[in-house]
């Protein structure tokens, strides 16, 4: 499939003498060497990446490191010094301005760190200042502004002035005004860096949410790591300009590429970062109607488990641990069924369940179910599992064994 | 002692005589009367309107516009003010003047609201026009009669003219100040959206600068005030005139007069301009406070115009 977004070799240098310190770069001179030969600042320094269709893309860096510059040359606010970014195919970098506005109009929205809403109109004005651009009759483009305000829980505001809305309300203004003219892609430049940490965690829950329904392509900036393994399908870490690494949360967290991302791996909240996905394994089962009680015995001391779930044709019955049914043996030998030792409150998940939300299951010693939207039982947690995973002990290589087997 | 005029003197008077007798007059005089046109017009216009209207209908609006942006004091002030004037006997010239600095102030709206828009958006156009205002505002107003009178002749048009070059400058930097300053992350998100250059002029550049300009309007109109008596020596008429009359006579009563009016007119004008600037919701402002402002904190600026004109 053809990606949304290519990005392939991108160079941006700042100041007169681009082209000597793009001849310098590609030499493979530093940032600092270059500023102090030729007095050009590098901005961003050979980025290629792709972006698929419906896909969050997190780049995420340090102050400085060129996010900003790397996504307005994505909409062409900052034209690029070399290199190609491709939209559905169409090289932005050599776009002319029509053509370049009418690309912004129709494809591509912007979302700012403070807001940047304009302080003379109202709330809905604002939102349909992408429409007003466009030509669309009053009437219309105010329906739609309040549809959208509507999506993002707003709708009560719509003829206040920004200026009376709180920060995390001025935010969720510049989300609509973006969602309005209905594009196909969001760059959204630390979006939510400008807002405090309680508000910062209810908006990224809520693009999240609104993501699931609206399959936007979204390029998220931000200089938090953990709202960026938080958000991100894929991240890239940009540093000096260039980008050092792109992968998945887990294969950040797991394998960093080097001492910078592993600087910045070490004290992120790895509850956050895995899933159930990443730390079940496979389900030995056994069906309830057809099991004694001595079968199931000794296919857990073969297998060296203490517990084993129990179907019921497709559904899960429950579960039933080695202790409870050495133990109903030995009171009824012959009678004893497996209905009698079920434990049917069983701890259950799915397979995007985080770490963090596992680890009270964890402690009630029984394996937790993972499970679909069906009741079907696809895998299990062993608690030990998520406990080793949480404090960073699992070994490395059956960390990584596990990241690729399990293609997302 | 050796001086550099014992080396050589320069005949400077002389080049420019001839640059001005010699070239510009000959070649561009029909030019430049025809630019004379649309500033009578507008002029003629204006002053029989100003003089058509009973006084009693003009100082109320007067009195309502004062009202309405600068408190019902200056309201106050205004009716006072025009009905002293009137009893003084200088109502209709008070028009004049009121009709000659209302069409100065509309052609330097006209012109220096766009020449301020495009040089906030050219960095060359602005560093070409920057010193042309700087030496717009610092050449004496009396250097540039002569050859206002030359090319254009004596009369009320010319007086305009003179009025319009030394009133020029603050409405083309304030636009100018006014737009450079909306901020830049408003622009970003407007050219993120793909708005026209026009767009981003009308949706946000204008009307947020809008403030900034009417200073600078406000500012203009203070300029073109001052300039009132100036340009009555080569031909306008109104209070000018009056004050001219007087200091040729030695008539310190009529002088005076004139002056008086002059003040009032500034004041009342400075105060509802100023008003319009700010937009601030002022209406139940006391004349006391009013008049303590006035001379206070804005009273220097009117009265710095009139005593120049004085
Ligand atoms: N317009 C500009 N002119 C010169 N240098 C710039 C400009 N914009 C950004 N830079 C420089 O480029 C680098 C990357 O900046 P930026 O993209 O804003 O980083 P980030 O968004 O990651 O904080 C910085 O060193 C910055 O100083
Ligand atoms: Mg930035």
């Amino acid at each position: 499939m053809q990606p949304k977004l290519a990005v392939s070799q991108v160079y941006k240098v700042f100041g007169d003498a681009a082209p000597a310190a793009l001849d310098l770069l590609r030499r493979g001179r530093s940032k600092q060497e270059i500023l102090a030969e030729t007095g050009a600042t590098v901005g961003v320094r050979d980025a290629s990446f792709d972006v698929q269709e419906g896909e969050i893309f997190v780049v995420m860096g340090l102050s400085g490191s060129g996010k900003s510059t790397l996504v307005r040359m994505l909409n062409g606010l900052i034209p690029p010094t070399s290199g190609q970014i491709l939209i559905d195919g169409e090289d932005i970098a050599r776009a002319d301005a029509a053509r370049l506005r009418r690309i912004r109009r129709e494809k591509i929205s912007m979302i700012f760190q403070h807001f940047a809403l304009f302080p003379h109109w109202t709330v809905a004005e604002n939102v349909a200042y992408g429409l007003k651009i466009t030509g669309v009759p009053h009437d219309e483009r105010r329906a739609r502004a309040l549809d959208v305000l509507e999506q993002v829980g707003l709708a009560a505001w719509a003829d206040s002035l920004p200026s009376d809305l709180s920060g995390g309300m001025q935010q969720r203004v510049g989300l609509a005004r973006g969602l309005a003219a209905e594009p196909d892609i969001l760059l959204m430049d630390e979006p939510f860096g400008a807002l405090d940490p309680l508000i910062r965690r209810e908006m990224q829950m809520e693009l999240l949410t609104l993501q699931r329904t609206l399959k936007k392509t979204i390029v998220f900036i931000t200089h938090d790591l953990n709202e960026a393994l938080m958000l991100g399908s894929r991240i890239a870490i940009m540093k000096d300009g260039q980008i050092v690494q792109i992968g998945t949360a887990q294969e950040i967290v797991t394998a960093p590429a080097d001492d910078y991302v592993a600087a910045f791996v070490a004290d992120i909240d790895r509850g956050r970062v895995f899933t159930a996905d990443d730390v079940s394994s496979d389900a030995t089962t056994i069906q309830l109607r057809q099991t004694s009680v001595r079968d199931a015995l000794r296919m857990m001391e073969r297998g060296g488990a203490n517990a084993l779930y129990v179907l019921d044709g497709d559904r899960v019955a429950g579960v039933v641990t080695y202790r409870d049914l050495a133990a109903s043996e030995m009171d009824t030998a012959i009678t004893a069924s497996l209905q009698g030792s079920l434990i049917t409150d069983f701890p259950t998940a799915d397979t995007t369940t985080c770490l963090s939300d596992l680890y009270s299951d964890a402690g009630s010693g029984l394996p937790i179910a993972v499970t679909d939207e069906r009741d079907r039982l696809l895998a299990v947690v062993e608690p030990a599992d998520v406990l080793a995973h949480l404090s960073g002990d699992a070994t490395p290589q059956e960390q990584q064994e596990q990241t690729y087997a399990q293609p997302r | 002692m050796l001086s550099p005029a014992d080396l050589a003197t320069l005949p400077f008077d002389d080049w420019v005589n001839t640059f001005v007798r010699g070239w510009l007059v000959p070649n561009f005089r029909p030019f430049f009367r025809a630019t004379q046109v649309p500033i009578s017009a507008v002029l003629d216009w204006l002053d029989t309107l100003f003089r058509w209207l009973p006084m009693l209908v003009t100082t109320a609006l007067f009195a309502l516009a004062s009202w309405k942006w600068a408190g019902r004091g200056m309201a106050i002030f205004t009716v006072l003010g025009f009905a002293f004037i009137d009893m003084i006997g200088l109502w209709p010239e008070t028009m004049t003047t009121l009709a000659m600095v209302v069409t100065a102030v509309l052609f330097c709206a006209v012109i220096g609201i766009p020449a301020g828009i495009v040089s906030a958006r050219s960095n060359l156009f602005w560093r070409i026009l920057r010193p042309v205002l700087d030496v717009m505002q610092t050449i004496p107003s009396f250097v540039y009669l002569v050859p206002i009178v030359m090319l254009f002749g004596v009369g009320m048009a010319p007086g305009i003219i003179a009025t319009i070059v030394f009133a020029l400058p603050p409405i083309v930097r304030l636009t100018n100040l006014g737009i450079r300053n909306v901020r830049g992350d408003l622009i970003e998100a407007a050219e993120a959206f793909g708005s026209t250059g026009w767009q981003m002029l009308w949706d946000l550049q204008l009307p947020l600068a809008m403030r900034t300009i009417m200073a600078g309007l406000n500012q203009t109109l203070m300029l073109a005030m001052s300039m009132v008596v100036i340009s009555a020596l080569i031909g306008a008429g109104g209070l000018g005139l009056i004050v001219n009359t007087g200091l040729g006579r030695l008539d310190v009563g009529g002088a005076t007069a004139g002056g008086v009016g002059i003040v009032i007119l500034a004041i009342v004008l400075d105060r509802i301009t100023q008003g319009l600037a700010e937009q601030n919701n002022v209406s139940r402002m006391s004349l006391r406070q009013t008049l303590s402002n006035v001379f206070r904190l804005r009273g220097t600026a009117a009265l710095a115009g009139v005593e120049k004109a004085g």
